[in-house]
C-alpha cells in the first residue's frame, strides 16, 4: 500500500468539492481531491467536461489546470480516523488500497436519495428520481421512454426537465406536497439572484407536462418488470402505463464519512459546522449537501468559505456572511415547503420489501422498536448497501436512528483486505 | 469506441458511458435476483444502492460506477446467492 501526505485532501468532487479544491488550493496549499465517482462534477455536473461553457466547465478547468491540484477519480474512502495533528484516510481504487494522511480535511460528499418502499418498488424499471437523471447523463438511452417522476422537492422538475431534454415523455411529474406550499418555494426561489431565471428556463423546458401537487404514490405494478405506476390524487387513483417510475422523497446527507472522523451532526442529520465551514473536529471542514439540503448554489458558496479557512484566506471572506444568509433563508425555505406529509407518503403492505439487500419485508420490520434490534433479528440493513438505503426509509417509516456506520464502508475484495489488513478498524 | 462483451454479445458504447448504461441500452433486465429470487434492476445510479453489481473482468463492481473499456467481458450475477 502506498503512503501520501498531503497539505490538503478533499472527499468529494461535486460544485462543493471543487470549489473549495480550488480556493484551498488558491491559498497556497497541495489539495487532493477524490472522488468515488470516474471523473469529477458530482451529481449536478456529472459528465460536464472541462472548459465547456458555463459555470461548471470554468470552475472543472481551474481546477484540472490547477498545479497545486491533484484530482483521483475511481477512488473511494472506506475508513477514516482523526488524528490530533494529522487525519488518516483509507482509500480504495482499481489500484488497490491506500493511505493518505491530511492535516486538514474538507468532506464534500453531498447527498443520497431518499427512497420510500411501497408494493413493486423493486421492479426493474422503479429507480430514483436523480437515479434516473443519473442514468442518462451516464449513457442509459431514454429517447422515446415513457417516464412518470414522483416523489419530493425541486430535484423532481430538475430530473423532468433534464429526461424530457434527453427525449424521454414525461407524462407527468407527482410531487406529494400540497400546492400553497411549492408556491411558497417558488416565491422564495425567485427572490434569490439568478434563480428566477433558472426557474423560467426549467418551466419552458416543461411546457405540456402535468405537474400534480399534494401527489401520492400508491403501486408500482408489473410481472419481472415495471408497467404502471398507481398514483393517488385527492380521493381518486389515476394509473399510468410507464417504462419508469423515477421517484425519490428528498436528498439525505451522505455524513459516513465524516460519522467515522467522530464529526457531530446537527438535530436534522447533517454534519455541523460553524460559520467557517469547520466541523467538531479540529482540521476538519464540510461544504455542500452533507451539512444540509440547499443545492449548487449553496454548495458552491460553502465549498468557497472551507477553502478560505482551510488555507488561512480569511480576508477572503468579506462578503460571505451576507451571502450565507441569503442561502439559509433559501434553504429553510425548501425544508419547509417540501418537508414530508405523513398521509401523503406511500404505505408499504406488510409484504413489501423494506430491505432491498437482504429481502426483509415490512411486516418484519415494523414490530421492533429500534434498528439495532431489527438488525439482530433480521439482517436489516446488512447487506450490500450496508444500510444505505433502508437507513433513511426506515428512518421516516419507524422513526429508527440508523447509527450503522462503521469501517469499511463497502464490502472490499478480499485481495485488497489480505494486502493490508491493519490499515482498517475492527468492526 | 469501446467494443465490450456482455453476456458473450458484442455491443459497442459510446466513450465515457457507464457499463450500466451499456447493460441498460442492451436491454438485458434483470440485472440480478435478490436473495428471495425477485427480479431487480438499478435503483440509485450513483452507487449507494449497489442494485446493479455484476461481474466484469472477474470482479464484482457497481456497474454504475464503471466506465466502459474496450474488451471488457460482463457477466450479470443471475444465481440467487450471498456473494459477498
Ligand atoms: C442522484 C442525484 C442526482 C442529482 N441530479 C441533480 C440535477 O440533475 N440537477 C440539480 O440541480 N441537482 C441535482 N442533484 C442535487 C445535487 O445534489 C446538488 O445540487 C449539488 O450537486 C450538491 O453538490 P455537493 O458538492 O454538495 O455534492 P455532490 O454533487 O453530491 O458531490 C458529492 C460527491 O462526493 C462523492 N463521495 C461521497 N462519498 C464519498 C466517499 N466515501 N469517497 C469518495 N467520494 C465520495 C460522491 O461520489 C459525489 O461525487 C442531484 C442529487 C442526487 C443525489
Ligand atoms: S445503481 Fe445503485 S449502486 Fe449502481
Amino acid at each position: 500500500m502506498k503512503t501520501d501526505l498531503w497539505d490538503a485532501v478533499v472527499v468529494g468532487a461535486g460544485p462543493a468539492g471543487l470549489m473549495s479544491a480550488l480556493t484551498t488550493a488558491q491559498g497556497g496549499l497541495g489539495v487532493l481531491l477524490l472522488d468515488a465517482q470516474p471523473g469529477p462534477g458530482g451529481q449536478i455536473w456529472r459528465g460536464a467536461a472541462a472548459g465547456q461553457k458555463g459555470a461548471a466547465g470554468e470552475l472543472l478547468r481551474a481546477v484540472a489546470t490547477h498545479p497545486a491540484i491533484t484530482v483521483l477519480g475511481g477512488a473511494e474512502v472506506i475508513a477514516a480516523e482523526a488524528g490530533g495533528r494529522t487525519h488518516t484516510l483509507t482509500v480504495t481504487s482499481a489500484a488497490g488500497l491506500r493511505q493518505i494522511h491530511a492535516s486538514r480535511i474538507i468532506l464534500a460528499t453531498g447527498a443520497t436519495e431518499r427512497f420510500l418502499p411501497f408494493d413493486g418498488w423493486t421492479l426493474p424499471g422503479v429507480v430514483g428520481a436523480g437515479g434516473l437523471q443519473a442514468m442518462s447523463k451516464g449513457g442509459l438511452d431514454v429517447r422515446g421512454r415513457r417516464v412518470v417522476v414522483a416523489g419530493s422537492g425541486p430535484l423532481l422538475l430538475a430530473v423532468a426537465a433534464g429526461l424530457r431534454h434527453k427525449g424521454a415523455r414525461v407524462l407527468a411529474v407527482a410531487e406529494q406536497a400540497g400546492l400553497p406550499a411549492v408556491a411558497a418555494f417558488g416565491v422564495a426561489a425567485a427572490r434569490l439572484p439568478g434563480k428566477s431565471r433558472e426557474a423560467l428556463a426549467l418551466a419552458a423546458g416543461l411546457l405540456g407536462v402535468p405537474y400534480w401537487a399534494g401527489c401520492a404514490v400508491v403501486r408500482a405494478s408489473g410481472q419481472h418488470g415495471l408497467q404502471s405506476v398507481t398514483l393517488r390524487r385527492g380521493r381518486r387513483e389515476v394509473t399510468l402505463d410507464c417504462d419508469y417510475l423515477a421517484v425519490g422523497f428528498g436528498l439525505v446527507p451522505d455524513t459516513r464519512v465524516a460519522a467515522l472522523l467522530g464529526c457531530p451532526l446537527d438535530g436534522a442529520g447533517a454534519v455541523h459546522v460553524n460559520a467557517w465551514q469547520a466541523t467538531g473536529v479540529s482540521g476538519v471542514y464540510a461544504a455542500g449537501e452533507v451539512c444540509g439540503i440547499g443545492g449548487v448554489d449553496g454548495a458552491l458558496l460553502e465549498g468557497f468559505v472551507a477553502g478560505c479557512a482551510a488555507g488561512g484566506q480569511i480576508e477572503r471572506l468579506h462578503d460571505a456572511p451576507r451571502r450565507a444568509g441569503l442561502q439559509r433563508r433559501f434553504q429553510a425555505t425548501l425544508e419547509r415547503s417540501f418537508a414530508l406529509r405523513p398521509a401523503q407518503l406511500p404505505t408499504p403492505s406488510p409484504r413489501t420489501i423494506v430491505c432491498r439487500c437482504e429481502d426483509v419485508r415490512h411486516g418484519e420490520l415494523r414490530g421492533f422498536t429500534d434498528w439495532t434490534a431489527a438488525k439482530l433479528q433480521t439482517r436489516c440493513g446488512m447487506g450490500a448497501c450496508q444500510g444505505r438505503v433502508c437507513g433513511p426509509a426506515t428512518e421516516t417509516l419507524y422513526g429508527w436512528h440508523f447509527g450503522g456506520v462503521r469501517a469499511p464502508l463497502l464490502p472490499l475484495p478480499l485481495a485488497q483486505l489480505l494486502d493490508e489488513p491493519t490499515t482498517l478498524s475492527p468492526p | 469506441m469501446p467494443e465490450l462483451t456482455l453476456e458473450g454479445m458484442r455491443v459497442t458504447a459510446r466513450p465515457g458511458t457507464t457499463v450500466l448504461a451499456a447493460l441498460q441500452n442492451a436491454g438485458l433486465s434483470p440485472l440480478r435476483f435478490s436473495l428471495g429470487g425477485e427480479s431487480r434492476g438499478a435503483l440509485c445510479g450513483m452507487g449507494s444502492c449497489a442494485e446493479c453489481r455484476a461481474v466484469v473482468d472477474g470482479l464484482t463492481v457497481r456497474t454504475c460506477l464503471t466506465p466502459v473499456r474496450d474488451g471488457q467481458d460482463v457477466r450479470r450475477l443471475l444465481e440467487v446467492s450471498r456473494e459477498d
